[in-house]
């Protein structure tokens, strides 16, 4: 058994309690602003004050919502099979959504995404073990704006099993997105108990929650999809520069989300989630790898959890161009961090350059940093006393311990086998492997993954009709 | 008090971030019937060229100059009327500046738009989510040189191209230069809008707009 599973803690009781406090006195006294017509008419049928496009939500609409908000969400993949739960400290990482730029593992170029890029990286997300959702990670200029974020979604489900985390860009393209969805499922009960997709919506900071994301979160709603707060302070140009006071804007903004989804529909399921980040005071950039963007993740992610909510976060990315030192050790720390505190969906592995590129030999490299993640996770396992007298005694008959039986039972189960990516080779097998660089290794990788079949591949009737509906789509 | 004496103090006001005094110094020097022009251009026009070498030093980053920016235009309120009077000038150049309709993210032109008041141009920020119809109608209005449209989100720039667009059907693309920014906004996405340049910074804009207005 795991004696401790290890955790990172940076609130205290105390502060949670005081940070809710003052995130729902700013919701009553300064409100929030929306500007969406069903939003609004469903604020007014609850009696809450406006003043223009502001409203100011009452603290006992906040905690009656709260409690209505369900404290677990299961995902169930494409052929309807339970893949995850998120509740409590259990983990799962997902490649983060919507980059626009691909980082070509074949040619090394930087350049804007094409459909069949995104097709074959979510291919390889279906062959990786350590990461358990897909997302909509890629947006390609081949098809029209108008079709950019539903023809993601047909795309990713033709090529990968896995549940997904998508969003709209448009209102028009939720009913398209729902009917890709139901085609995975025999109805919308089905697909309501058997949630196959997140949608992510994004307020804007401060305190702001836009006619497109707010329709977002009311459709979601309605039909039982979870909806996956993406609220994203800026501390020190669009939140306060204190990590504290950057935690509390968050707060503020998902309670906000939580009133929008539960007045829609009570019991609509929903994820405490961000993907804030300081300010670089230097760059005016939006640095991801920034060790403070990440303890703000991980205060609002104890928020969410004092709550008893669902949480998410985007970590695990680098603001690095390429798959280089920095991106190793952001997206480790990263990574490392979300798994310890315990966050429910971490958005990340794969997203270089402030979330707008994605890489596939940054992806199996994170693949691995979430497999040694893992690990830590799992803790010194307690495999029953004694832990060594009794072994120790053996090695004085056989003076090597390689083949004890405990070691054969139990190596398997103690260690974490990382694949060939990760280099522990001897410095002359190294050089006779070409003294390759993880990137290298990773880039060969991929090439292997690619010429594999596929993992779980789709039916090919299911299949027929995803193409009649991205055909239908594509023709309006 | 000598221009140069005032001028050394203002400047230094600028550069230590002192707004009272900074405001305290414009309105002694239009009091006192100083040279305006002199005073802007080397008194506080030489605090904000202390604040980009700092900058450039590595000693001050972006509060300082956000600051040191509003300052700066603080004061240009106070002096800029009694110019108009006099018939001297001081604007480098007009510039409307709007995030595109449908997107609401702003952060990043408002440190364009300041830094550019702070470097003399005469600057129209029309906040965000703005029609281009809006953008168009202010820059005719305010006879700008420059129009800066920005967008954040991959669904808010086919704005930008639009509004070109819009400026070629009415027969008004000649009248200003365009120039786009945000982060999505890349070269490639620049020439097929038909702009005349993009920044992928504040810095670089400042410096785009320098360019473009010869």
């Amino acid at each position: 058994m795991t004696i401790i599973r290890p955790k990172i803690k940076l609130l205290d009781e105390e502060h949670q309690v005081e940070i809710l406090k003052e995130a729902k006195d700013i919701l009553e006294n300064q409100g929030i602003f929306l500007e969406n017509q069903e939003a609004i008419e469903i604020f007014e049928q609850n009696g809450i004050a406006r003043d223009g496009n502001h409203f100011s939500i009452p603290a006992d609409v906040v905690d009656k919502c709260l409690k209505s908000a369900p404290s677990k969400i299961t995902l169930y993949d494409r052929e309807g099979k339970e893949s995850m739960t998120l509740q409590k400290d259990q983990i799962h990482y997902d490649p983060g959504s919507a980059a626009i730029f691909i980082l070509d593992e074949k040619t090394g170029e930087i350049r804007e995404a094409v459909s069949k890029d995104f097709a074959l990286f979510s291919k390889i997300v279906g062959h990786l073990d350590n990461i358990e959702a897909q997302s909509t990670a890629l947006v390609y200029n081949d098809v029209p704006k108008e079709a950019q974020d539903w023809h993601r979604l047909y795309t990713a489900l033709s090529h990968c099993y896995k549940p997904i985390v998508t969003g709209t860009f448009r209102k028009d393209s939720f009913p398209i997105m729902l009917e890709i969805l139901l085609t995975c499922r025999l109805s919308e009960d089905d697909l309501a108990r058997k949630p196959l997709a997140i949608f992510d919506a994004c307020p804007s900071p401060p305190l702001k929650w836009s006619d497109l994301t707010t329709q977002s979160l009311i459709d979601a709603a309605r039909h039982m999809i979870p909806s996956e707060f993406v609220s994203m302070p800026l501390a020190g140009a669009s939140a306060p520069v204190t990590l504290i006071g950057c935690i509390t804007q968050h707060c503020a903004e998902c309670l906000a989300g939580i009133v929008i989804t539960q007045l829609t529909k009570t019991g609509a399921p929903v994820i405490w989630g961000g993907s804030p980040a300081i300010l670089d005071m230097r760059q005016g950039t939006t640095p991801m790898g920034a060790i403070e963007t990440m303890m703000i993740d991980i205060g609002d992610v104890e928020m969410g959890k004092y709550l008893n909510l669902p949480t998410h976060a985007y970590m695990s990315l680098s603001d690095s161009k390429i798959p280089d030192g920095q991106a190793g050790f952001e997206g480790g720390m990263g990574a490392l961090l979300a798994g310890l505190a315990g966050v429910n969906m971490i958005s990340g592995p794969g997203m270089l350059d402030f979330e707008s590129t994605q890489s596939i030999e940054k992806l199996l490299i994170d693949n691995q940093i979430i497999g040694m993640v893992k690990r830590l996770l799992k803790g010194i396992i307690d495999h029953g006393t004694p832990f060594a007298s009794e072994i120790l005694k053996d090695y004085n008959e056989t003076e090597e311990l390689l083949s004890h039986p405990s070691t054969l039972n139990l190596f398997k189960k103690e260690f974490f086998f990382p694949s060939l990516i990760i280099d522990r080779m001897n410095r002359d097998e190294w050089k006779a492997q070409g003294s390759k660089s993880i990137r290298k290794r990773a880039k060969e990788e991929a090439i292997k993954i690619e010429k594999k079949p596929y993992n779980n591949p789709i039916d090919e009737s299911l299949q027929k009709e995803l193409d009649k509906i991205a055909f239908e789509g594509m023709k309006k | 008090m000598s221009v140069n004496n005032i001028n050394s103090e203002i400047s230094d006001a600028i550069v230590n971030l002192d707004k009272e005094k900074a405001i305290d110094l414009a309105k002694k020097a239009v009091s006192e019937n100083l040279n305006l022009v002199d005073v802007i251009e080397n008194g506080f026009g030489k605090g904000l060229e202390r604040i980009g070498d700092l900058w450039k030093e590595g000693e001050f980053f972006l509060p300082e100059l956000m600051v040191g920016g509003n300052i700066m235009q603080d004061a240009l309120n106070i002096l800029l009327p009694h110019l108009k009077q006099t018939g001297d000038t001081f604007t480098k150049g007009k510039v409307v500046i709007a995030t595109i309709e449908g997107d609401i993210h702003s952060i990043g032109k408002t440190i364009v738009g300041t830094m550019l008041s702070a470097n003399g141009f005469e600057v129209y920020d029309l906040g965000a989510d703005v029609p281009i119809d809006k953008i168009i109608n202010e820059a005719l209005e305010k006879e700008v040189d420059i129009i800066g449209v920005s967008a954040l989100l991959t669904s808010t720039m086919i704005g930008q191209k639009k509004l070109i667009e819009i400026l070629k059907e009415k027969n008004l693309r000649e009248k200003f230069k365009v120039i786009l920014g945000g982060a999505p906004v890349t070269q490639n996405w620049m020439e097929d809008c038909g702009a005349d340049g993009y920044a992928p910074s504040a810095i670089e804009a400042i410096n785009l707009v320098k360019s473009l207005i010869k």
